[in-house]
């Protein structure tokens, strides 16, 4: 369980932040500007803040009302930094090494071999820092964090500066980092494919507070939480089985609570749980039962309610099976298809709408 | 070992040199650090002042700051006299005092190549070292120190040329005394001072300038690994 309530001014921008989170995985979003890497560099402990106090599970990291502050190398937090930051005069095993010998043995519980192992650095250990590629020097960062044995790790926008190719390579292990190591995550982002991917729990941030709190597939679901050039990223959260594969066509079956849903081809074994976001503006809305039509996924529901939004946009929210699927569609749509609360509608979902950065595969324990 | 024709004299003001040079830098290389450290990391009052202090040397007529030592370090100076009685040491007409006017003489050029090592580390490496649990002693013997290696090395050679060259502050501190005090510019101005000495001055000449040139390069080179190495990763 982590918690964090804090206030600090820098400059003409204050920071005044308060949540909670006991998720694997917790995803602080929000623009650049926000307050995401100042709030992480108060819990790391790089930042004092004017007031207030942060604590892992019972531990108090910072107190300003009881004048706690533990110094950085005290706190046990692992902190992934955007820029990697290895050291460049020891080698890469060198790096992974330099925080085990701070650590009291008793309490060291990540293993060098497993670490290695999860992130697929084995053969880098003998290599300097300058010759490894960016997505390499980020997953030797990770392992360097993860060897300090920390209680919390921090990752800072840790793809930021990597290129679509190598963020692809290192989202897998940033994956079975969250369902295998033991360290809760805070990770920093202001990308929603990444987070919609990663995360158990969200938090969204602007302007130095917290706009929204929760778990990710409920927050996910409030465009209006989000950045407005965003807004149209944001959708449902689906959480789902693979059911079979289509060799013919390279299709992948899912089960979800909302139906069968047909997706481009997926590496994933059938019984595997998967996430899928599903974008609010690739659903449309149909009152009755479409034909003819070249979307694979038609998903009968019932409208639960319609909200307004900025501009022409409304957001349905359409209960299908349990499950809640959102589409953004036109006031002028509302009006000519008599969308009201409670009227039952299909939702269609063209299958080649699912982008790649919105499936993950995602092990629940 | 008269390959260069050098007499005994003449060896015996070689070696001495070196002797003075090598304590000289040895001895203020820890001061150097520390100082470098304050200069680029430290916030306080009177920072300017020991700037301005830490260069003075580099900017004072050496036989000026010769005629200082003598004053502060001599056998009645008050640092003189304190550390003669307290610990029994001697600089007055020793070759110690010719290792102090040295290392007061080349300090400046070492912090400065310290300094500005310091100053090219890049210091989230050091915060980084900081959330992996190293506390600020052992970031900066881990981190800080082995990235300015190549800064410290650089300034001790600077230093060490400077100490090998160093002729005005130390004739004027603890004059020229054969095998004592007579380092190698004392010995070639002495040579000079003699007719027919001129052989001897041209060979110590020689000699100094080799050493000298040495030192130049490493430092050169050093001082370019140091820019490549210290910069961010």
């Amino acid at each position: 369980m982590f918690s964090l309530d804090v206030t600090h001014r820098q400059g003409a921008f204050t920071l005044d932040c308060r949540f909670e989170s006991a998720g694997r995985l917790t995803a602080l979003f929000g623009p650049s500007g926000s307050g995401k890497t100042t709030l992480v560099n108060i819990v790391a402990g790089l930042i004092r803040p004017d007031r207030g106090r942060v604590a892992v599970d019972e531990r108090v990291l910072v107190d300003t009302a009881r004048r706690v502050a533990l110094p950085v190398h005290r706190r046990r937090i692992g902190y992934v930094f955007q820029d990697a930051r290895l050291f460049p005069h020891m080698s890469v095993a060198q790096n992974l090494r330099y925080g085990e010998r701070h650590i009291p043995p008793a309490e060291r519980y990540a293993r060098f071999d497993h670490v290695v192992d999860l992130l697929g650095i084995g053969q880098l250990l003998a290599r300097r820092p300058e010759a490894l590629s960016g997505g390499e020097k980020q997953r030797v960062a990770i392992g360097r964090a993860l060897l300090a044995s920390p209680r919390l790790l921090l990752m800072d926008e840790p793809l930021a500066a990597l290129d679509e190719a190598r963020k692809a390579e290192i989202l897998p292990y940033v994956e079975r980092l969250r369902d295998e190591a033991a360290v809760p995550i805070l990770y920093v982002s202001h990308a929603l494919a990444e987070v919609s991917r990663l995360a158990t729990d969200m938090v969204v941030l602007a302007g130095g507070a917290v706009r929204a709190a929760g778990p990710t597939d409920a927050i996910m679901q409030r465009l209006d939480l989000l950045p407005e050039d965003e807004q149209g990223e944001g959708g449902a959260v689906l959480d789902g089985v693979v059911a079979s594969h289509d060799e013919t066509f390279e299709l992948t079956v899912i089960d979800t609570g909302a139906g069968a849903l047909r997706l481009p081809r997926l590496d994933a074994e059938p019984g595997k749980r998967v996430r899928i976001r599903i974008r609010a503006r690739d659903v449309m809305v149909a009152t009755e039962r479409p034909r003819g039509l070249s979307a694979l996924n038609v998903i009968e529901g019932t409208i639960r309610t319609l909200e307004p939004r900025a501009g022409a946009a409304v957001d349905a929210f359409i209960d299908c099976g349990g499950q809640t699927l959102v589409a953004r569609i036109t006031r002028q749509s509302e009006r000519l298809l008599e969308l009201s609360p409670g009227r039952p509608v299909f939702a269609v979902v063209k299958s080649v709408s699912f982008d790649r950065g919105g499936l993950a595969t995602f092990r629940t324990r | 070992m008269d390959w260069l024709g050098l007499g005994p004299q003449e060896w015996t003001a070689v070696r001495l040199s070196l002797k003075v040079a090598l304590w000289a830098v040895a001895a203020s290389l820890p001061f150097g650090i520390a100082v470098a450290l304050l200069l680029a990391r430290g916030r306080f009052w009177g920072k300017a002042l020991l700037n301005g202090a830490v260069h003075l040397p580099l900017i004072l007529p050496p036989v000026v700051t010769g005629y200082a030592l003598l004053l502060g370090f001599g056998r009645q100076g008050p640092f003189g006299s304190f550390l003669a009685e307290q610990f029994g040491i001697v600089f007055a007409f020793r070759w110690t005092g010719a290792a102090l006017a040295a290392a007061v003489m080349g300090f400046p050029l070492m912090v400065r190549a310290i300094r500005l090592s310091i100053e090219s580390v890049d210091r989230r490496l050091e915060q980084a070292a900081g959330t992996l649990g190293a506390n600020p002693l052992q970031v900066f013997l881990t981190v800080t120190l082995p990235l300015i290696l190549p800064g410290i090395l650089a300034g001790t050679v600077l230093a060490f040329a400077k100490a090998m060259g160093e002729f005005g502050a130390t004739i004027t501190f603890v004059s020229n005394i054969p095998g004592e005090t007579q380092t190698l510019p004392s010995a070639i101005y002495t040579f000079l001072q003699v007719p027919g000495g001129e052989g001897g001055a041209l060979r110590l000449t020689a000699v100094s300038v080799a050493i000298a040139m040495a030192a130049l390069v490493v430092s050169e080179f050093l001082a370019r690994r140091a820019g490549r190495g210290a910069g961010a990763d």
